[in-house]
């Protein structure tokens, strides 16, 4: 039997920019964050897939989740408890504004350090910032070693793990000791849907701020009252660290400058779908030597 | 002291194209500041590898040779490029925005406590000064990349940290030797120094690496299916169309998030850049990403059932219609034409 991992998957929750609508820009030119729905990062979804998987591969393992961000982040740790995890941990602070991949992983291996785990399993990258460097750059900060582009965690042994990775043209198992960072590929299995019997469990899984702002409903009530329905959530102070590292100041990249893309517009030649359209078009083409 | 770095990865002992590009950005902003270009090679059996990369503008070349490094394993390869980067203390280090720049530059950015920009489309030097400090700087590395899904550029500069290092990506800049190539110094990184047992801790059991079979980047036609292809079955009329052409297929990146096609073909930001002679855009809306790595194709055209889609601002010609009814025509008159 394998033994019991203490299994923290690292998500965020990002404003979805693969479907962006003509309001998503403001008339200033600035990205209008309220007219994207938040959603939880889609690899980070993979991500929590292989984590549960593990999980039930090992009888009595705990899956949390730690995730960066404004208090409405508390959705995605819900929708991941909805799913199987246990629960989670929401960093939430004005001083980690303005982070850039460097602060955000300190603030992030900060809190790992204080939680503690065995593995730690995140998405490869964030659809709102495309970086990928935050799951490296955790692991380095914790000095663990890191399996990236992961796909599937094929074997655990008594303190490696085998785990199969997606190159850009193949595949490769590596062994990894334990603890380690894995970060997961989209090319991984989908995240199992919500389960009813979980979401009727966890439904009311609060933050503390969110039971202060519910005031005296009953759910507030049940929140507080049951342990299993709290995300832990933690300032700045509460984990040990450099403030000098966080947010803005710890943050070595700055952005010099903003410019909205714009199309140029040049005036394209419009044809229909008639026989005689496409018809002139190919001859066209071909007189033209584009074709052939 | 104070050069530029560019690390070099090696494909199979080959060195990649982005690492060659690099080169050639490198010698640009090397020859600007007024310092030397140094590569910086970590592989195994790569003697005479110094002769290709002073043809691209290499003034030194580092190399650590061993069996450790090939293939590339995270741990020996952060420990090595930082041990060299604190004895050489270099202003700029450059990466290949692939797999494995993409890998280990994050950890080396991470342990030496500098920025790291991913994903740079271009590379300038220029002047800055600090909104809130007021401080001058000259000198500083633009990193220069799209952002927030494509919708915005942002400059990134990293003034106070080194060394200032960014990952490019593939295709993005051009290669290009340089017209008198002179001999560059080979020197060997003391890596023996720098890497530990515990970087050898994760082992490789196996890998298996196809032959590129796909080649989008080579193709001089190029037609491109988005979601408006409508299903994997529908986006099989690309193929037919692009055998026809002589070309080869490509495709958006919601059309491969769909399970239309392999991600090998996925051209935009998070995909390959292209510059074929003639792009077809077939039920692509033409969102930034997209276009983003195909508006350089010296002619486009649109299909699209949408004529207000943003392709059309970007095409030579956009139809306006259903796509299972126009390629079926494109290849018959093309056909027809062409004998």
């Amino acid at each position: 039997m394998n033994k019991a991992l203490k299994i923290v998957v690292l998500a965020k929750q990002v404003p979805d920019t693969r479907n962006v609508g003509k309001d998503a820009m403001t008339a200033e030119g600035t990205v209008n964050r309220a007219a994207l729905p938040a959603i939880f990062n889609p690899e980070d979804l993979n991500a929590l897939e292989l984590a549960l998987r593990l999980k039930e591969e090992c009888e009595g393992s705990t899956l949390h989740i730690l995730t960066m961000g404004p208090l409405r982040a508390a959705d995605i740790i819900r929708d991941a408890m909805y799913r199987g995890a246990d629960g989670g941990y929401l960093l939430s602070d004005r001083k980690f504004a303005g982070s850039d991949t460097l602060a955000t992983s300190y603030a992030l291996s900060s809190a790992l350090r204080q939680i503690g785990a065995d593995v730690i399993i995140a998405g490869r990258q964030a659809i709102d910032g495309d970086t990928a460097q935050v799951g490296p750059q955790v692991a380095e900060k914790l000095g663990l070693p890191q399996v990236t582009y992961a796909e599937q965690i094929e074997q655990v042994k008594e303190s490696t793990l085998v785990v199969r990775r997606r190159l850009e043209r193949g595949v490769e198992r590596v062994e990894c000791p334990i603890p380690a960072v894995i970060t997961v590929n989209s090319s991984a299995p989908e995240v199992r849907p919500q389960n009813a019997r979980l979401v009727m469990k966890y439904k009311y899984a609060m933050t503390k701020s969110e039971i202060a702002a519910a005031e005296d409903s009953l759910a507030a009530k049940m929140a507080s009252e049951r342990d299993y329905l709290n995300i832990v959530e933690l300032t700045a102070a509460d984990i040990v660290c450099d403030e000098q590292q966080l947010g803005l100041s710890g943050s070595p990249t700055k952005v010099k400058k903003i410019e909205n893309v714009v199309f140029q517009a040049k005036e394209a030649k419009r044809l229909t779908a008639s026989d005689e359209d496409i018809n002139g078009l190919m001859v066209e083409l071909i007189a033209s030597h584009t074709l052939g | 002291m104070n050069n530029i770095f560019v690390y070099i990865e090696l494909d199979e002992g080959v060195v990649a194209e982005v690492s060659l590009e690099l080169l050639t950005k490198g010698r640009e902003l090397a020859d600007k500041l007024g310092v030397k270009l140094e590569a910086v090679v970590l592989g195994h059996n790569v003697a005479g590898i110094n002769e290709e990369l002073a043809k691209y503008g290499a003034d030194t070349v580092w190399v650590a040779d061993n069996e450790i490094f090939a293939p590339f394993r995270t741990l020996p390869h952060t420990s090595a490029l930082c041990g060299l980067i604190k004895a050489e203390q270099p202003q700029i280090v450059l990466f290949g925005a692939t797999p494995v720049g993409r890998d280990f530059a994050p950890r080396v950015s991470s342990a030496l406590h500098s920025g790291l920009t991913a994903d740079c489309t271009q590379l300038e030097i220029g002047p800055h000064k600090d909104a809130k400090t007021g401080k001058e700087y000259e000198n500083l590395l633009y990193q220069i990349r799209p952002a927030f899904g494509g919708n915005i550029i942002a400059t990134i500069v990293n003034p106070d940290c080194r060394p200032q290092m960014a990952t490019v990506r593939e295709g993005v800049m051009r290669k290009e030797m340089v017209a008198a190539p002179a001999a560059a110094e080979v020197k060997a990184i003391a890596w023996q120094e720098y890497i530990s047992e515990a970087d050898l801790a994760v082992t490789i059991i196996d890998r298996h690496i196809e032959e590129r079979k796909i080649n989008i980047k080579g193709a001089s036609v190029i037609v491109a299916g988005g979601y408006g292809m409508g299903s994997k079955d529908g986006f099989k009329l690309c193929y037919d169309l692009a055998e026809v052409l002589g070309g080869e297929v490509g495709a958006s990146r919601a059309a491969v998030d769909a399970g239309f096609t392999e991600h090998e073909r996925q051209i935009g930001q998070t995909g390959v850049t292209v510059r074929p002679k003639l792009y077809i855009a077939c039920g692509i809306s033409g969102q930034i990403q997209h276009t983003a790595g195909m508006d350089e194709s010296s002619m486009i055209i649109s299909i699209n059932s949408d004529p207000e889609a943003p392709i059309n601002k970007i095409a030579d010609y956009a139809i306006t219609g259903k796509v299972e009814e126009i390629i079926p025509k494109m290849i018959k008159y093309y056909k027809q034409n062409s004998k």
